[in-house]
This record gives structure tokens, C-alpha cells and sequence, in this order.
């Protein structure tokens, strides 16, 4: 409840706030105590506005009074037991945030066994058993499919786990620490460095380094003296990357951000920067484990 | 100044066919949006996406829909109930003439992409301050017309617009304090983070409270009465409804970030002032619909009387429906679904709409010097179809909704979601079709009025009522 630096602004809060309250079952009671006497027809005011506009003097409905008695009955307790005047302390403890974690404790307790009993085995083992990889969909279709899709096979800037091409390695223990510590991918912009053209002829080699006939030749001989001296340091003399720094493979037909001329030149202009955030203080071992297995499952040459 | 011995009709004319015109327009919009959900290759460019057209449709149906007809009865009403003209013909017409072209400034700017962003209030800094100008010279015409009335006491209605035009002043500024960046249509909000969340719903839901309810309410007493012949039902309950409605409203904003970054205590009052505000809400239904004891029989035949009452039945539903909502636990549910949609709705077109469709058939004809519309068979064929497209799109919102709610909620025994959001959207997709047709409906019976109203304007000639003595002992 220390949501101010004063202390006033409780006293404040909790007097506007009572104030209101109040004020409602004031000029409720001054108007409620009217009645009808049996038999006895309400009359009207005897103000007339246009012509004929004139107000009956009923009195209140009975329901309606105590309806509204009791929504303000309802309001005075609900504000002591989940605190909303601020200067009355918070007598009962309650927070929303609290509370939150209350039902986070409650429902671990309750699922934490069924992932405990993977943990013991070595995910290409849990990747095999039917009901670990129905259990790992479901925390894939909760956690990951915003990103990677809900059959996994990612979207532009956002990897395809099914196709056996890793950017930081796919052996389980690869996986596994992806998930663990996410990983944050760089690819700098060579825009200015290079210059237009120069940038045209490094993308025309790294097409003819992917397989694509679309490459102009001329610039792809320029280009391969620029990539000697720069890119390869990072994906190697023979454009087979290195998953240690997650540098890609550019000779395959893989593309993460796409692998027309236009969009590897847009790449090395303003270069990459890339995200796969860390779970593992939110998820826990053992729900990652079970993903680690699953995602590594969804790699048909390794079943 | 023109004869001193009418009332000015003319500025409740204008307001009144712009009421119909805008109406067409907001709600043709809200068809369109509604069939983008259904189909989302009707998203062409990005003057003509969802994203852009939705603000269009909300402030339209708002500002220029609701507002004029608020603007056109308020007229209406204060002078008829005061006895006397309103005190400025100019201002009126600056009124009229500025609040168009706030409308006119809104269609263009917002689907090129101008908006800073707040619900309800997404208009840029240069129009926010047109519209402050614009709304002070109503509010000097409304109080200066009271202050000149010649009857001793200020009629129910008037408490209402008058609360109405206070407090959409006073919201709108507060809400819309911004750094402008000269030169631009851009600004910096002077709220940051949940300060920023809540002032903004403390705007938001006053619009719902305020131009939305107590404006409204002004139309309902005296449109209601006068149609039905009857006198108010309870003055008590007027004193009582009115000053609560007005005290509570205010505090009830921050249902709207229930579970979010506001501060527990913030949610925990906003949360109880929302419950507290069903019977005040409910005063008003009551007063309404009880006004009509011993007049029953007359709804039979008479169907802008069945849209004056259909719009009260709708108002009790949606104001008990909304303190339900604003309870934690159902929140939990309700929150970020399409019930919201359809609660909304089924205030926005039951009561909203169809208090100010009924207010409309009454005023034309007094406004063109006829006894009655042009064909009430088409006023009867237009309550059916809006009525209808009513039911239509909140049913299906309800049931798209909870079943959003549910599916986001359940869970595997293994602690992990059971559906993905996707799946959520899969299942609401029928629904969303159903919600297209009730709107369509609800906007063709919009096109009869149109015709209606047009055919029963050709036929008369507009006038300006003499303004009566007064009466004995008002």
C-alpha cells in the first residue's frame, strides 16, 4: 500500500472515498422514510413545465432502497477486506499480487510431480514417450506459438524448429540451454561501412554461396573479396556459419529474414538484431525440459 | 436576434437531420469493421484498415450521432421547459456550425492516422482544442437559457443535460492535457504509465457515465413523459437517482484496469463505486418505465413510445450488467473479450440509440409544422428491425465472449493452457457473422428513418414554435 510519500494522500483517499459513500446513503435516507399511507394515492407536485409536464410524488420502491443498501453494505466490508482506503492499513494482509502467487504455489503443487518424473530421464528418451510429448504441446502451444507458430515452423525473423537447421546447435543439451538463457542473436549493419554497391556485391555472393542461379556474376566475384575480409569471420570461409556464436549457415536454403537479393541486401545494410527470451526463471526445469524434448521431437530424422 | 415571440427551432432542426445523417454514416462504418472481422481481406491500405476505421466508427457514432441528438433535444427541452427563446442565436449557430466541422475534421484525420491513441479520444490536439471551444459556447447558451427561464423551478431534465455538460467539460480537458508538438498534429501525453491508464478511464467510462447516460437520461425525461402523456413517476426518486448517479459515476473508471498495474486499492474502490452504481442507475429506469403505469395500452399502437420503453428495458439490462462485470471475479472472465463488445452495444444501440431514434420521430414532425411522421407503419418496421439487429449483436457477442473467456481459461490437468488463442478466434468466427447481420439490420432501419424523415419534411415547412405564457403556478 505504499504507493505514495506522504501520508496524507491516504487520509485524502479515504475520506473522499467515504465521503461519497455516504453522501449516497444520506440523501437516500432523507428521501426513504416518505411512504403512502394505504389506499392513498400519490399526488402530483404541482409544478407544470410545458403545457403539460408534470411529476407524481411516489415514494421510493422498497426493493430499490434496500437494493441500494446493500450494494452500499457490500462496498464498506469489500473495502476492508481487500483494502481501498488507504489510510486504514490493510488489516487482512490482502494484495492482488498475493494472491497471484498464491495460486501459482497452489497449482505447482499440483503439476510439479508429473514433471518431476521427466526430469530423471535424458530428453531424447522423454522426446519418445507419447503422453510427455501431449504435455509438451500443451506448454508449447502456451509459451511458444506466439512466436514460432502453432505447428512450429516460426514466420520471418522468428526460427523454424522442424527442419533440423540450428542456429545455436540442436542437440538437447542445446536446446535445453536455449530455453534456459535465451539467446540474443546480432548481426551488425555494414550499410555505411560498405557502401551501396558494395553491399549489392557481397548479397550476390552470399546467393551464389546459398544456391540461388539468380546471382549476378560480376558482382559475386567482387563481393566474395569483401566477404574474405569481413563476414567471414563470423560465418566462416566456407559460409557454413558457427553455431557457438549463432552465426547462420548461408549455404543452405534456410533464410531467417528471407533470401531474395532485396532482403539479404536489406540485412547486411541495417544488419539483424534478434531475441529468444530466457525461460527459465518463469517456467522451471522441469516444464523446460519436457519443451526441450518436445521441440527436439519435432525434428522427424532424430526420432 | 429574430422574433423574440418563438422558440429557436432552427438549430434543433439542423441538429436534428444531422442526428439522422451522422447516425447512417457512424453506423455504415461500424457494418463495415464488422465485416472486416468476418472477412479481414475487406482491409485495403491503411486508410481503410480496422485499426484506423474503428476509432472513425466509435467517435462517429459518439460525437456525431449521439451528440447531436443530444445537442438537438437539449435545445429542445431547455427552451420549451424554461419558456423562453435560447439566449443566443449566434452561438447556437456556432455551435452547430463548429461541432460539424469537429465531425468533418475527425473523418479526415483519423483514417489518415492522426490519433493520440486514448479510446474515446483519439482526436489530435488541434481538434481537441476546437472542441473546447465549441463546447464552452453550448454550455453558455444552456445555463445562460436557464438563467433567463420564466418558470420558478428547473425541470428533471435539464439536471441531467446540465450534469452532461459539465462533466463532458470537464473530462475532456482533464483527459486531454497534452505537450503539442508545434507545427504538428503530434503530442505528449503529461500522464505517464498507470497514471496515464487511469486517467484516460476515468475519461472513458465518465463518456459512458456522462455524454452516454446522464445526456440521455435528459432525453428520457422529457421525451418519455410527453409521448406517453403521463406525469414523471416519482420526483424523490428523480433528487435521489440524479445526485447519486452523478456522485458515483465518477469513481468507477478503474474497473476497466482491473488486474493491470493500477494500484490494488484503486481497483478495490472502482470496483465497489461500480456496484453501488446499479440502483442509481436503475432510479432512472424505474422512473421511466413507471411513468408509463395507467398508459400501458398505448405501446400497442404507438411505436415511438415502444422505442422510448425498449430503450429503458435495454438501459436496466446493460447498467445491471455492467456492475456485474465490474466484479473481480467475473471481470476475470468478462475482461479483453467480446462480451465487453456486446455490453457495450447493448447500450450503445439499445438505449443510446433508440432513446434518441424515438426523441427524433417526436421531434420532426413539430419541427416541419406536421402532425405526425410521414408513415408510422415505417417508424413500426424500423423498431422491429432495430430491435432485432439489437438482440442479434449482443446475444452473439455474449456467446462469442464467454466462450473466449472459458477457452483462455481452461486448463490441462498439467497446469498449461488447453486452447491456444487461435483456437479461441476459431470458435468465435460464426458469431461474428450474426454480429455483421444485426448490424446491418440496425443500420437499413436507419435508411427508412431517413426516408421517413425526409418524405415528412418535404411535405411541411419548418417552424418556429410561439412561445407560450406561462403557466399559473410552474
Amino acid at each position: 500500500m505504499n504507493d505514495f510519500t506522504s501520508s496524507f494522500w491516504g487520509y485524502f483517499i479515504a475520506a473522499v472515498s467515504l465521503g461519497g459513500i455516504f453522501y449516497c446513503a444520506y440523501i437516500l435516507a432523507t428521501q426513504m422514510k416518505f411512504k403512502l399511507k394505504k389506499g392513498e394515492k400519490a399526488q402530483v407536485t404541482g409544478h407544470v413545465w410545458d403545457g403539460d409536464l408534470e411529476e407524481y410524488n411516489n415514494p421510493l420502491p422498497g426493493w430499490w432502497v434496500g437494493m441500494f443498501i446493500a450494494t452500499i453494505v457490500f462496498a464498506l466490508v469489500y473495502l476492508f477486506l481487500y483494502p481501498g482506503l488507504v489510510a486504514f492499513g490493510n488489516a487482512k494482509g490482502w494484495s492482488s499480487a498475493g494472491q497471484y502467487k498464491a495460486e501459482i504455489v497452489k497449482a505447482d503443487r499440483q503439476t510439479d510431480a508429473l514433471y518431476a518424473k521427466y526430469m530423471a530421464m535424458p530428453i531424447a528418451e522423454v522426446a519418445k514417450l507419447p503422453e510427455a510429448t501431449q504435455m509438451g504441446k500443451h506448454l508449447f502451444q502456451t509459451y511458444c506459438v506466439q512466436c514460432h507458430g502453432a505447428d512450429g515452423r516460426g514466420a520471418k525473423g522468428f526460427p523454424n524448429l522442424t527442419d533440423n537447421d540450428w542456429l545455436y546447435g540442436g542437440t538437447p543439451a542445446d536446446i535445453e540451454h536455449t530455453l534456459k538463457v535465451g539467446r540474443h542473436g546480432q548481426m551488425p549493419a555494414f550499410g555505411a561501412v560498405f557502401g551501396e554497391e558494395k553491399v549489392r556485391d557481397v548479397a550476390n555472393y552470399v546467393m551464389k554461396l546459398s544456391g540461388n542461379p539468380a546471382y549476378n556474376n560480376v558482382r559475386a566475384e567482387r563481393g566474395a573479396n569483401t566477404y574474405a575480409q569481413v563476414c567471414v569471420a563470423c560465418h566462416g570461409t566456407d559460409g557454413k556459419g558457427n553455431q557457438a556464436l549463432g552465426a547462420p549457415n548461408l549455404t543452405d536454403k534456410v533464410w531467417l529474414y528471407g533470401g531474395s537479393e532485396a532482403t539479404i541486401v536489406e540485412t547486411i545494410t541495417n544488419g539483424r538484431n534478434n531475441v529468444m527470451p530466457a525461460w527459465q526463471d518463469f517456467l522451471g526445469d522441469g516444464k523446460i525440459h519436457l519443451l526441450s524434448a518436445y521441440v527436439y521431437g519435432l525434428n522427424p530424422e532424430k526420432k | 436576434m429574430e422574433n423574440q415571440a418563438t422558440y429557436n427551432y432552427k438549430v434543433v432542426r439542423q441538429f436534428a437531420i444531422m442526428t439522422v445523417v451522422w447516425g447512417i454514416v457512424g453506423m455504415l462504418v461500424g457494418v463495415i469493421i464488422a465485416a472486416q472481422m468476418f472477412w479481414p481481406e475487406l482491409n485495403f491500405g491503411p486508410y481503410f484498415h480496422f485499426g484506423r476505421l474503428r476509432p472513425l466508427h466509435t467517435n462517429a457514432v459518439i460525437f456525431a450521432f449521439g451528440g447531436c441528438g443530444l445537442f438537438a433535444t437539449s435545445y429542445y427541452v431547455v427552451q420549451r421547459t424554461c419558456n423562453v427563446r435560447l439566449i443566443s442565436d449566434k452561438l447556437a449557430a456556432f455551435h452547430f456550425w463548429g461541432w460539424q466541422l469537429v465531425i468533418l475534421l475527425a473523418a479526415i484525420t483519423l483514417p489518415l492516422g492522426y490519433t493520440q491513441g486514448k479510446e474515446y479520444a483519439e482526436l489530435a490536439w488541434p481538434i481537441d482544442i476546437l472542441i473546447t471551444v465549441v463546447w464552452v459556447c453550448y454550455a453558455i447558451v444552456f445555463f445562460g437559457t436557464i438563467a433567463k427561464r420564466k418558470v420558478k423551478h428547473i425541470y428533471v431534465a435539464n439536471w441531467f443535460y446540465g450534469a452532461f455538460i459539465i462533466a463532458v467539460a470537464l473530462l475532456h480537458i482533464v483527459n486531454s492535457l497534452v505537450l503539442p508538438v508545434w507545427g504538428t498534429m503530434d503530442s505528449y501525453p503529461i500522464y505517464s504509465g498507470a497514471v496515464d491508464a487511469m486517467v484516460q478511464w476515468w475519461y472513458g467510462h465518465n463518456a459512458v457515465g456522462f455524454f452516454l447516460t446522464a445526456g440521455f437520461l435528459g432525453m428520457m425525461y422529457y421525451f418519455v413523459p410527453k409521448q406517453a402523456g403521463r406525469p414523471i413517476y416519482s420526483y424523490r426518486l428523480s433528487v435521489v437517482h440524479f445526485w447519486a448517479l452523478s456522485f458515483t459515476y465518477m469513481w468507477a473508471g478503474p474497473h476497466h484496469l482491473h488486474y493491470t498495474a493500477l494500484p490494488d486499492w484503486t481497483q478495490s474502490l472502482g470496483m465497489v463505486f461500480s456496484l453501488i452504481l446499479l440502483a442509481p442507475s436503475w432510479g432512472g429506469m424505474i422512473n421511466g418505465i413507471m411513468t408509463l403505469s395507467g398508459a400501458w395500452h398505448k405501446l400497442r399502437t404507438d411505436p415511438i413510445l415502444k422505442f422510448l420503453v425498449t430503450a429503458l428495458s435495454f438501459y436496466g439490462m446493460s447498467t445491471f450488467e455492467g456492475p456485474m462485470m465490474a466484479i473481480k471475479s467475473v471481470n476475470a472472465l468478462s475482461h479483453y473479450t467480446d462480451w465487453t463488445v456486446g455490453h457495450v452495444h447493448s447500450g450503445a444501440l439499445g438505449w443510446v440509440a433508440m432513446i434518441t431514434i424515438g426523441s427524433i420521430y417526436y421531434l420532426i414532425p413539430r419541427l416541419f409544422g406536421r402532425d405526425q411522421m410521414f408513415s408510422v407503419k415505417l417508424i413500426e418496421v424500423h423498431f422491429w428491425m432495430a430491435t432485432l439487429g439489437t438482440v442479434l449483436y449482443i446475444a452473439s457477442m455474449w456467446i462469442a465472449g464467454v466462450t473466449q473467456g472459458l477457452m483462455w481459461s481452461a486448463l490441462n490437468s498439467d497446469g498449461t493452457l488447453a486452447y491456444s488463442f487461435i483456437e479461441a478466434v476459431k470458435a468465435s468466427y460464426p458469431y461474428y457473422f450474426i454480429r455483421f447481420l444485426g448490424g446491418v439490420m440496425f443500420l437499413s432501419g436507419m435508411l427508412l428513418m431517413f426516408y421517413n424523415v425526409m418524405r415528412t419534411i418535404s411535405e411541411g415547412k419548418a417552424v418556429d414554435a410561439p412561445i407560450p405564457a406561462v403557466a399559473a403556478h410552474a
